[in-house]
């Protein structure tokens, strides 16, 4: 079986993104950057094509990063190899619900 | 670096010689679907607007209407009006007679009703067809090219193949001399301060931090969070976990050349060059309209899930970034950008193979949206309510 990939956008990203098919948990991906430098981490939960899993530790109430940019920020502790996404980070923007008082 | 053209009296280059068959106001569009079925190189804009709205969108829809009559791509244009509905008709039929082109109006009030105006209808939709059909393409200077872009359908591939290589076509086109819009103003927010930093100017940067702002305070006008309308429900399926990271993608789809200014909805490009900003919402039907109204003759339509929208007169190519989606939905997808991620290609090359099949649509070849006629997405972005 070829590796299977993950692309880290940014040398700041807490986050790689899987372009694979069928990643399911425990399978470990290569994690490569735009210099080439490839990462191994395993996965800890199963990841559809195009999602994300983190690539370090990243703290609740802390950003997460993609394209060296903040997309928003871990509502608990996301531990390397999980997959993020809406169920464990919140977007900032848009957020009319947070203005209401 | 050319194509093949049609040049019109006002110098502007048309890639396709269309006669727009255009309602001036929604209860005109049945007549005008029944004069498009009934001719050949007719097109119908079928838009939802033209009467009971505030003045200022009136003024919009009018603009907009005579923006979509002056695109290139149209060669001649027959208004059809109801008769009694908001848009300044008479401002209508002028402007785009200004262009040079031939332009007729039918009231169907007047002529007694929707049955005698769809007979007149098609007398004067032919009397149309045949003034333009003998028109002849001609090499042009890529120059004369206005490339407008769009996003639809996003998903992680997006911002990671698809949109890197139209980015690399519009810098492209760019340094050619040619000029290329973009939008979705929406989808600036949470990347505006990047886009800000590549306006020419301080002013320039002030006026993309503040459409991005007005367009986040309308988002958040009612109260709450935007997410399910963007992104979309599709876009978190497919791996975007908010506006932010839809946001930072979808930029890369300008390119890395300066922002020239931000143009409103209902602007022309009228002789500016290189990369503006048209300031639109995110949806396809409205920022495609607001491209031809711009003047755009082809737009470039980067996909990861697989949107299908076409333009009915402007062609619209699909690059679809996602390699599952490309294989999955073939008969609408031109250019496969996945083979990016999977390392078949770089970005330079889908880049190029792009660049190398628009000079061909532009100069007549036809798009899988055009071959299945799935053009008639389109309609006009207005601000205030429906009164």
């Amino acid at each position: 079986m070829g590796d299977l990939l993950a692309l880290k956008v940014h040398d700041q990203d807490n986050v790689a993104t899987v372009f694979a098919n069928d990643v399911k948990a425990g399978m470990t991906v290569s994690v490569r950057d735009k210099k080439g430098r490839i990462i191994s981490i395993e996965v800890k939960n199963d990841l559809p094509y195009g999602h994300k899993l983190a690539i370090e530790p990243i703290s609740k109430g802390t950003p997460v990063r993609k394209y060296g940019e903040e997309i928003g920020v871990a509502t608990e502790e996301i531990g390397p190899g999980e997959h993020v996404h809406i169920h464990n980070m919140d977007s900032q923007r848009g957020r009319g619900d947070l203005e209401q008082v | 670096m050319e194509f093949m053209g049609y040049v019109r009296a006002d110098g502007q280059v048309g890639a396709r010689n269309y006669v727009a068959v255009i309602p001036s106001v929604v209860c005109a569009t049945e007549v005008v679907e029944a004069i498009v079925s009934q001719t050949e190189l007719t097109k119908g804009y079928f838009h939802h607007q033209g009467c009971c709205q505030l003045p200022p969108d009136l003024e919009r829809v009018t603009d907009s209407l005579i923006g979509l009559g002056a695109n290139p791509n149209v060669g001649a244009a027959l208004v059809v009006s109801l008769g009694c509905e908001g848009v300044d008709n008479e401002k209508l039929v002028a402007e785009i007679a200004k262009t040079g082109k031939p332009v007729e109006i039918i009231r169907i009030q007047e002529l007694g009703g929707t049955t005698k105006a769809i007979a007149r209808g098609i007398e004067v939709a032919q009397k149309l067809v045949m003034a333009i059909a003998g028109q002849q393409r001609e090499p042009v200077a890529i120059s004369n090219f206005v490339m407008g872009i769009k996003c639809g359908a996003s998903d992680a591939t997006s911002g990671m193949a698809s949109n890197c290589a139209i980015g690399y076509v519009a810098d492209k086109i760019v340094d050619l001399g040619g000029t290329v819009v973009f939008g979705e103003t929406t989808e600036f927010i949470g990347a505006e301060h990047i886009l800000a930093r590549r306006a020419v100017t301080p002013e320039v940067g002030e006026a993309i931090l503040k459409i991005v702002e007005q367009m986040e305070r309308r988002a958040k006008s009612l109260g709450c969070d935007m997410r399910k309308g963007q992104p979309t429900p599709g876009n978190i399926a497919g791996g975007l976990s908010s506006i932010e990271e839809k946001s930072l993608g979808a930029i890369v789809k300008s390119g890395t050349r300066p922002i020239q200014g931000v143009m409103d909805y209902a602007d022309r490009v009228n002789g500016r060059k290189g990369l503006w900003i048209k300031d639109t919402p995110g949806r396809e039907p409205e920022i495609l309209t607001g491209m031809a109204i711009a003047g755009a003759q082809c737009i470039l339509f980067s996909t990861g899930r697989g949107a299908p929208q076409g333009f009915p007169t402007v062609p619209v190519l699909k690059i679809c970034g996602n390699p599952n989606t490309f294989a999955h939905l073939q008969y609408n997808m031109d250019i496969n950008a996945g083979r990016i991620l999977t390392g078949e290609k770089s970005i330079e090359e889908v880049g190029e193979e792009i660049f190398a099949k628009l000079l061909r649509v532009l100069s007549g070849e036809t798009t899988k949206g055009e071959s299945i006629r799935y053009s008639k997405t389109m309609d006009i972005y207005t601000m205030g309510p429906v009164i």
